[in-house]
């Protein structure tokens, strides 16, 4: 079965970050960028299938040209080739433009399923891979943590997480986009004759004039949602802290939650 | 335009869930701001009982979509159902809960509208021209936005829950009910829920508790959480338990309570945290809490830096005596 999986390049989650003298991104100066955490998941998934099914698991990233690193790391993991969509006209796309990027990135591909992660651990909108089973008129599952492909190849059942323990078993017919969360497998690393293979991999570059899309049409201009100014939550304070005797300090921390705070 | 502020009541197995009532009081807010009614559409099967309480809470019109092939959320089913109510009527602003279910289904039904949607937001707002500012975190909680929609319509956006204190009008208006044929077949649904699993029983979601009692990787194993659940079963109903990943990742714990970056993002009005030490990414997930208490004997660990009490004290002596002693002012009042 032929697979793609759609990532992004994203700031490390213990990265600090900072906001631009402008008030209108972060400062990327000090960052460390790394594959989405919620994408390798999905690399994994499609990397399993692939070694169940056969067949091809292809990337495909919208990104500026540092995003290679992460595209080399998918590979490096095993899949087999990557589609980057990278212009300068892309950038300042919102979760619905950004969608219809990525869906003008795979409609040549032949695929049975597109994989993603449920979110980007940077603009945390959750939304692009409901944009784009829109988009490309598929069904979609997210927050997935089980896939099990039928012997067919012509749906699937999915494990998907909701709120308070429960789960919802879904039957999905493929092709399919499904969003994967943590819990769904255990991705590997990439070994290191796979860091060796990964450099000769093809990477189609795709840019504006190649998806024939026009300029209108993405970036911030293209977007229905405008993000305006960027601002940091309020710091948070030390309060209190002691130390000596369990007994002691527990019994002052309880008279602290009654009197002070009254959270009990 | 005065076609209306309308949101998007959710309900499982036929009970209204708690961001519904959010919902409509900042809705009601933000309608009597721009002088538009508010309105709420309900989907499910035997569920047009529950239209009484959105009117209570200040729904003016109820749009009910009571059906069978409703009774599971579908993706395609529920978008379909909310799109061409929305094509029709036009609303100005579609608000829905940043839960599992909303946000599965609010950027699908955005897509098909061509409007922007504003995600997991912590606060809505109308700007002196008549638009919807909505309040949005990124980096899980390291940076917020203000994010608006100038031209498409309706201007969406998903509402975090636990961020509005719910209120009732003062005055209760009599809704105006509709009715309305669910045009949905099974044809339409290409993925659809087969069974609703419960796992461990019913609990509080995290992203709902009041209490959250954390651990992190000085819990030393899975049996311990045991003496965790103990404490958050005598801070009370709306209590759960959550974890760090480091637990997580060490096994201790499951994934679903990972509380931080790539957990949930909770915003409790107590977060305990035992044995976490205080990374970036747990922070991120947890620094709105109203109050934060930290146990930890490190006496230099970051999360004495964000916690309004701390004590330096070893987990396993400090937990249970910290139950003990809760139980006792609790029985006192």
């Amino acid at each position: 079965m032929n697979i793609v999986v759609c990532m992004k390049q994203v700031p490390d989650t213990e990265s600090k970050i900072k906001i631009n003298p402008e008030g209108t991104g972060i400062e990327a100066q000090g960052i460390k960028y790394v594959m989405n955490p919620f994408d390798e998941y999905a690399v994994e998934e499609a990397l399993k299938l692939k070694e169940k099914f056969g067949g091809t698991v292809t990337i495909v990233c919208m990104g500026p040209q540092k995003a290679t690193e992460a595209i080399r790391t998918a590979l490096a993991m095993g899949a087999d080739d990557a589609i980057h969509l990278n212009d300068p006209a892309f950038e300042g796309s919102d979760s619905l433009t950004t969608a219809k990027i990525l869906a003008g990135g795979i409609k040549e591909l032949k695929y049975d399923l597109i994989l993603a992660g449920k979110q980007a651990v940077d603009f945390d909108c959750s939304q692009v891979f409901a944009c784009l089973a829109e988009t490309s008129d598929l069904p979609y599952a997210s927050v997935v943590t089980g896939l099990e492909v039928a012997e067919d190849q012509k749906s699937a059942t999915v494990k998907r997480e909701t709120e308070g323990g429960i789960q919802e078993i879904i039957e999905i017919k493929l092709p399919a986009v499904i969003a994967a969360q943590k819990g769904l497998n255990e991705p590997r690393y990439a070994s290191l004759p796979g860091i060796m293979k990964a450099k000769k991999k093809p990477i189609k570059e795709v840019n504006l004039a190649t998806l024939g899309i026009s300029a209108d049409e993405v970036g911030e201009k293209g977007s229905k949602l405008k993000t305006m100014n960027y601002s940091l939550p309020p710091e948070r304070k030390a309060g209190k802290k002691i130390e000596g005797e369990p007994k002691e300090i527990v019994a002052q921390l309880v008279a602290w939650l009654h009197t002070e705070a009254k959270s009990i | 335009m005065s076609n209306g502020v309308w949101i998007i009541a959710e309900q499982r197995e036929a009970k209204l869930k708690k961001v519904s009532l959010e919902l409509l009081t900042i809705g009601r807010q933000l309608a009597s701001k721009i002088g538009q009614p508010l309105a709420a559409i309900l989907l499910g099967h035997e569920v047009e009982k529950l239209a009484a309480e959105l009117e209570a809470f200040g729904a003016e019109k109820i749009f009910v979509f009571d059906d069978e092939i409703l009774k599971n959320y579908s993706s395609e089913g529920y978008t379909k159902v909310i799109a061409n109510l929305a094509k029709a009527h036009q609303p100005s602003i579609l608000l829905g809960g940043a839960t599992a279910q909303g946000k599965d289904l609010l950027p699908r039904v955005a897509a098909r509208l061509q409007t922007g949607l504003a995600s997991d937001c912590v606060g809505l707002e109308i700007n002196h021209d008549g638009h919807l500012i909505a309040k949005r975190p990124m980096y899980a909680g390291k940076v917020l936005v203000d994010t608006m929609t100038p031209e498409a319509r309706p201007q969406m956006a998903a509402l975090r829950p636990n961020v509005v204190e719910v209120e009732k009008p003062q005055e209760s208006k009599k809704a105006e009910i509709e009715k309305v044929k669910v045009e949905v077949k099974p044809d339409d649904l290409r993925a659809v829920i087969k069974e609703l699993v419960k796992t461990a029983g019913e609990k509080v979601d995290l992203t709902e508790a009041s209490v959250i009692v954390s651990g992190g990787r000085g819990m030393k194993n899975t049996e311990s959480f045991k003496i965790l659940e103990e404490l958050a079963s005598v801070l009370g109903e709306g209590a759960a338990v959550g974890a760090s990943r480091s637990a997580v990742d060490s096994g201790f714990a499951p994934h679903d309570i990972q509380v931080g970056q790539t957990g949930k993002v909770v915003n409790p009005s107590l977060y305990v945290a035992c044995g976490i030490s205080g990374a970036i990414q747990h922070l991120a997930g947890m620094r709105t809490a109203k109050c934060i208490v930290a146990i930890n004997k490190d006496p230099e660990a970051p999360i004495f830096e964000v916690a309004d009490f701390g004590i330096v004290a070893d987990l396993f002596a400090a937990v249970p005596l910290l139950a003990e002693e809760i139980r006792k002012v609790k029985e006192q009042s």
